[in-house]
C-alpha cells in the first residue's frame, strides 16, 4: 500500500501551486487600471492627511501676520487666507486627518457590527434571523444624514456621537451583505462537521464562515468607506463634527462659503480633496468587485 | 452482434480528433481519438474523471468548452464532417441530426416552461411539422416511447412537478423527438436511483435500436456501460487506451488501465479485494513522455517510458494502446480477485444501539420505529434509495438532526439529541464523514489546520505533539506530510476524502459514520477509500455505520446490512444472507436492478445478443 501513498504524493507534488483565494482576488484586482489609479489617488490623499501637519508652514488656528481675511494667494500664504485671516494651505494640511479618522473608525465599527449581526442571523435562521434583519431594515429606512442629524440635534455635537451615528447607519448594509453571503456557506458540510464535534458557535462563525465571505465583505467595506467619507465631511460642514477653531475639511467649506466669490481656495481645496478621496476609494472598491466577478465567472467557466 | 464489425456506413465517425487549450502552449486535452459507431449501436465511453471523455462527447456535437478548441480532426455524421461547417449551421444541426442528454436533467429543462411547450419548441425550432397538431402527434409518440403519459394534464406540468426519473425521460424525449442520427448521453443516470436507472437504461437501448440511432454513452460506471453498450472505448489521459466489443474488453482486457478499472469495481455476487489505482490521471501539460499510464502501471518496462505506444490491433474490432497487450490480456483472462476475510466482530459488546427511533422534519415524519445495533469492529451497512431516510438516521446518530424521539445509546449510555447537548467525550467518540469531500472541508483552511481542529478541541494539545498526531492520522489514510500546507482545492477528490477521514481519526473515535463517502469519487479511488476503512476496522477496532446506495460495495466491507425503504428498515441481517437470499420483496427488487458487470457479461456471453438490463 505504501507505493500507492508514494505515487499519490508525487502527483500532489506535481500539482500546480495556487495561492490563497483572497490573494488571488487582490492580484486580479491589482491587474486592473482602475484599481491602480484609485489606490494612487487614495494613497496621495491619505499621505496629505497624515504627513500634512508636519509640512504646514503655519499653525492651523493662528492668523498669518500682515494678512487680511480672504487675502489672495501670495508668497507668504500660497493659497491665500480664510475668513479670519488664517493660512488656507496650513488649515488644509491639518484638516484631513479628522475626516480620515472619523470615516475610517465609523466604517470599521459599522462593518464589524454588521458582519456580526449578519453572521448570527445567517446561522440562526428562524425567529432570531427575522428579528435581527427586520431591525436592520428599520435602521436602513432612515437616510444616513437625517439619522445622524436627529441624533446630533438631540444630544448636541459630539465626536463619539458622530462616529456612532455613522457606524449605526453603516451596520445594516454590511449586515445584509454578510448575511446574504453567509446563508449559503452555513449550509455546507464543513460547517456541519464543526457542529458535529461541538466547536463553540463563536469559532464556527468567525473561524469557519467568516473567511469564506471575505471577498464580498472587502468590496462592501470599500464602498461603505467611500460613502462615509462624504457623510462625515457633510456632518462637519453642518457643524456636528469638529468645532472651530479646529481645522477640518468639512468645517473649512462651511466657514468660508460666504467668501467663495472673493477667494475660492479655502472652499475649493477641501472640496477637491473630498471628491478625490471618494473617487479613489470607490475606484478601488470597483476594481476589487470586478475582479471578484471575473474570478467567479472564470472558475465556473473552466469547470 | 456484439463482436461483429460495425456496419459498412457508420452513422458516426470520429477521425483523429484533437481538442486543445486556446491559450498557453496549446496543450492537448484529447488527441488522436478515432472511433466509429454504427447506426443502432451504443458505444460506451469510459474513464476516470479528467480522462477527457466528456470533452470527446461534446465534440461529437461540434461543441468545445470555454478555453478549448478543435485543433484537428473530423466528426462525420452520415459522412458529413460537422466540424467543417460554419458555427451557425452546426448549431442548427444540434437537436436535429445529433442531440445530447446531460447528466443533470434539471439543468436541461427550462424550469419556467411547461413540459408540452418545451417539447413543442424542440420540434418547431428545427422546422418539424407544419402545424401544432403535427407536432402534437410526434410529442405523443415520443412520450409514449419513453414510457411517459402524454395527456394534457402531464403536458401542462412544470419540470419541478416531475420526479428525477421522469425529468430524465423528458430530456430523453426531447433528444429523440427530432429522430437524430447520433445521440450523446453524458452519464444520464448518475443522479438516479438504481430502479429508475434500470428503467431509463432499458428505454435508451430500445430507442436506439428502434430508430437506428448511433449512441455515445459517456460514463464512469463500468457496470452500467457493460449492461448497455455493445462496444466500449476506454479513455485515459485524453487518448483512447482500448476500444473493443464489451464482452471481450471486460473479460480479457488488453490494456492495463482497463484491467485495473475492472478490478476496482465491487461485485454484488461475491467478496473481492478492491484494488485501487494509485495516483491520478495526468492533466494536460502534466503528461509523461512515453505511455501516459506508465507512472501508475504495474506492467511498465523501459520502452514504455520512451515514446507513446502505437495502437495494436488484437482483433478486427479490438484495439489497445499498450506494448504489452498480449501479456495483459493473458493475465486478465485468468486472474480474478481474491476474497479478503472480514474482520471478526467483537460479539459480546455493543457500541451503538438505536431503539424505536422516530424522526421528522417539521410535520413530515421520515423515520419510523428504527432499531439498530453496531458492535466494535463491525461495519453495518445502511442501504436504500434516495428518500429512504438513511442519511437522516445517520444524522440523528451523529447529533446533526435533533427532531427525533426514541433512544440512541452509545456504549449503553443514552445520548441527548444534538451534538451540542452531548458530552465532549461522546462527541469525540462518534465521528461523521460526509458524502462530498468538495463541501466538507473548509476551502480557506489548510489541510493541517483542518485536521488539527478536533485535536485542539478534544485534547487541548498544541505544537509538536499536535503536529505529530496530525501526521500520524495522515499516514493512516495514506497521505504524506507534504499535503499539510495545501488547501483543499489543490487536492483531488480522493485525497480530499482521505483528509476528511483523517480529521475524523485524530479524534480517536470508536464509531465512524460514513455517509455515502465514495459516491462522489471514481471507482479507482473508491477502492482505495474502502481499503482504508477496512484497515481502520481491523486495526483500530472502529465500528462503522456505512450509509450507501451502492449494494455491490457493501459486500466487500460490511458484516451486517440494514435495508431501508420509506423510513423503515425492511430487512436486516448478516450481509451474505441478505444479499444471497433476500427475504423482503423490496430487497429483491433492489438487487435485481443493481447493474452488475459480471451479470451483464454472463448475459451477453450466453444470449449472444445485447445484454439485458434486468
Amino acid at each position: 500500500m505504501s507505493d500507492l501513498a508514494a505515487a499519490e504524493t508525487a502527483e500532489v507534488g506535481r500539482a500546480e501551486k495556487r495561492t490563497r483565494p483572497w490573494r488571488v482576488l487582490m492580484l486580479t484586482a491589482w491587474a486592473q487600471h482602475r484599481t491602480k489609479i484609485g489606490l494612487g489617488i487614495t494613497l496621495l490623499l491619505v499621505g496629505i492627511a497624515l504627513i500634512g501637519p508636519f509640512l504646514a508652514p503655519y499653525p492651523p488656528d493662528q492668523g498669518v501676520e500682515g494678512q487680511l481675511p480672504f487675502a489672495q494667494p501670495s508668497s507668504d500664504a500660497w493659497f491665500g487666507t480664510d475668513a479670519i485671516g488664517r493660512d488656507v494651505l496650513s488649515r488644509f494640511l491639518w484638516g484631513g486627518i479628522s475626516v480620515l479618522i472619523l470615516a475610517g473608525l465609523s466604517t470599521a465599527i459599522g462593518v464589524s457590527l454588521g458582519v456580526a449581526v449578519g453572521l448570527i442571523a445567517a446561522r440562526a435562521r428562524g425567529k432570531l434571523d427575522d428579528v435581527l434583519m427586520r431591525t436592520m431594515d428599520v435602521l436602513l429606512s432612515f437616510p444616513q444624514i437625517v439619522f445622524a442629524l436627529i441624533l446630533a440635534a438631540t444630544v448636541g455635537p459630539n465626536l463619539w456621537l458622530l462616529v456612532g451615528a455613522v457606524a449605526l447607519t453603516t451596520m445594516p448594509r454590511a449586515a445584509r451583505v454578510a448575511r446574504g453571503a453567509a446563508v449559503e456557506i452555513v449550509q455546507r458540510d464543513f460547517v456541519r462537521a464543526a457542529e458535529a464535534i461541538g466547536l463553540p458557535r463563536r469559532q464556527i462563525l468567525f473561524g469557519e464562515v467568516l473567511p469564506n465571505i471575505a471577498s464580498p465583505l472587502i468590496v462592501e467595506t470599500t464602498l461603505r468607506l467611500t460613502f462615509n467619507v462624504a457623510v462625515v465631511a457633510g456632518l462637519s460642514f453642518l457643524g456636528f463634527g469638529l468645532q472651530p477653531p479646529a481645522a477640518d475639511w468639512g468645517l473649512m467649506i462651511n466657514e468660508n462659503r460666504n467668501g467663495l466669490t472673493l477667494q475660492p481656495w479655502p472652499v475649493l481645496l477641501p472640496v477637491i480633496a473630498i471628491a478625490l478621496l471618494t473617487i479613489g476609494t470607490s475606484l478601488v472598491g470597483d476594481g476589487i468587485n470586478r475582479a471578484m466577478i471575473g474570478i467567479e465567472r472564470g472558475s465556473r467557466g473552466s469547470e | 452482434m456484439s463482436v461483429a464489425a460495425p456496419a459498412p456506413a457508420p452513422a458516426l465517425e470520429v477521425v483523429d480528433l484533437r481538442i486543445e487549450l486556446v491559450d498557453g502552449d496549446r496543450e492537448d486535452i484529447v488527441d488522436d481519438v478515432s472511433f466509429l459507431v454504427a447506426a443502432g449501436e451504443v458505444l460506451g465511453l469510459v474513464g476516470e474523471s479528467g480522462s477527457g471523455k466528456t470533452t470527446v462527447g461534446l465534440a461529437v456535437l461540434g461543441h468545445t468548452r470555454r478555453g478549448a478548441r478543435v485543433g484537428r480532426g473530423e466528426v462525420r455524421i452520415e459522412g458529413r464532417d460537422i466540424l467543417a461547417l460554419p458555427a451557425l449551421e452546426r448549431q442548427q444541426l444540434r437537436g436535429k441530426l445529433v442531440s445530447y442528454v446531460p447528466q443533470d436533467p434539471a439543468s436541461a429543462l427550462n424550469p419556467a416552461m411547461r413540459i408540452g411547450g418545451q417539447l413543442d419548441e424542440a420540434l418547431s425550432q428545427h422546422g418539424f411539422g407544419s402545424s401544432g397538431a403535427d407536432r402534437r402527434v410526434r410529442i405523443v409518440e415520443t412520450l409514449g416511447e419513453v414510457l411517459l403519459p402524454s395527456d394534457d394534464a402531464f403536458l401542462r406540468r412544470y419540470p419541478h412537478q416531475l420526479s428525477g426519473g421522469q425529468q430524465q425521460r423528458v430530456a430523453l424525449a426531447m433528444a429523440f423527438a427530432n429522430r437524430p442520427r447520433v445521440i450523446v448521453l453524458d452519464e444520464p443516470t448518475t443522479g438516479l436511483d438504481v430502479t429508475t436507472q434500470a428503467h431509463v437504461l432499458e428505454t435508451v437501448r430500445d430507442l436506439c435500436a428502434a430508430h437506428g440511432v448511433a449512441a455515445v454513452y459517456v460514463s464512469h460506471d463500468l457496470a452500467v456501460v457493460a449492461t448497455l453498450a455493445t462496444r466500449v472505448a476506454v479513455m485515459y489521459g485524453g487518448r483512447l487506451a482500448e476500444v473493443g466489443p464489451t464482452g471481450s474488453l471486460f473479460r480479457a482486457a488488453a490494456h492495463p488501465y482497463t484491467r485495473r478499472l475492472v478490478e476496482a469495481i465491487p461485485e454484488l455476487s461475491g467478496r473481492h479485494a478492491l484494488v485501487g489505482i494509485p495516483g491520478t490521471a495526468p492533466r494536460p501539460g502534466h503528461r509523461p513522455r512515453g505511455c501516459f499510464f506508465s507512472p501508475r502501471c504495474t506492467y511498465v518496462r523501459d520502452d514504455c517510458l520512451e515514446t507513446p505506444p502505437p495502437t495494436a490491433r488484437i482483433s478486427p474490432d479490438h484495439e489497445s494502446r499498450c506494448l504489452r497487450h498480449a501479456e495483459v490480456m493473458a493475465d486478465s483472462a485468468v486472474a480474478r480477485r481474491v476474497a479478503v476475510p472480514l474482520p471478526e466482530v467483537v460479539a459480546d459488546d455493543t457500541l451503538l444501539a438505536v431503539r424505536s427511533l422516530t424522526a421528522s422534519y417539521g410535520q413530515r415524519q421520515v423515520l419510523f420505529d428504527i432499531d439498530l445495533l453496531v458492535r466494535p469492529r463491525e461495519c453495518l451497512a445502511l442501504v436504500g434509495e434516495s428518500g429512504s431516510g438513511k442519511t437522516t438516521l445517520a444524522r440523528c446518530v451523529g447529533g446533526l438532526h435533533v427532531d427525533y424521539t426514541g433512544e440512541v445509546a452509545f456504549r449503553g449510555q443514552p445520548l441527548a439529541p444534538g451534538a451540542r447537548a452531548r458530552e465532549a467525550d461522546t462527541r469525540r467518540q462518534i465521528q461523521y464523514v460526509f458524502q462530498s469531500p468538495y463541501t466538507s472541508l473548509n476551502p480557506r483552511k489548510t489541510v493541517g489546520q483542518i485536521i488539527a481542529q478536533p485535536l485542539r478541541l478534544f485534547f487541548s494539545v498544541r505544537g509538536t505533539e499536535m503536529w505529530r498526531r496530525v501526521r500520524e492520522a495522515l499516514e493512516r489514510v495514506q497521505l504524506s506530510g507534504t499535503v499539510l500546507d495545501r488547501y483543499p482545492h489543490q487536492l483531488s477528490g480522493g485525497e480530499r476524502q482521505r483528509v476528511a477521514i483523517a480529521r475524523a481519526l485524530v479524534a480517536e473515535p470508536q464509531l465512524l459514520i460514513c455517509d455515502e463517502v465514495t459516491s462522489a469519487l471514481d471507482v479507482s479511488v473508491q477502492a482505495a477509500i474502502v481499503d482504508v476503512l477496512a484497515e481502520l476496522q481491523r486495526e483500530l477496532h472502529i465500528g462503522l455505520l456505512f450509509v450507501t446506495h451502492n449494494l455491490a460495495l457493501i459486500r466487500t466491507l460490511a458484516q451486517e446490512v440494514a435495508v431501508m425503504s420509506e423510513g423503515r428498515i425492511v430487512e436486516r441481517g448478516p450481509i451474505d444472507t441478505v444479499l444471497d437470499s433476500p427475504q423482503a420483496e423490496y430487497t429483491t427488487r433492489l438487487l435485481a436492478d443493481t447493474p452488475s458487470l459480471e451479470a451483464a457479461l454472463a448475459a451477453s456471453g450466453s444470449g449472444g445478443g445485447a445484454p439485458t438490463v434486468r
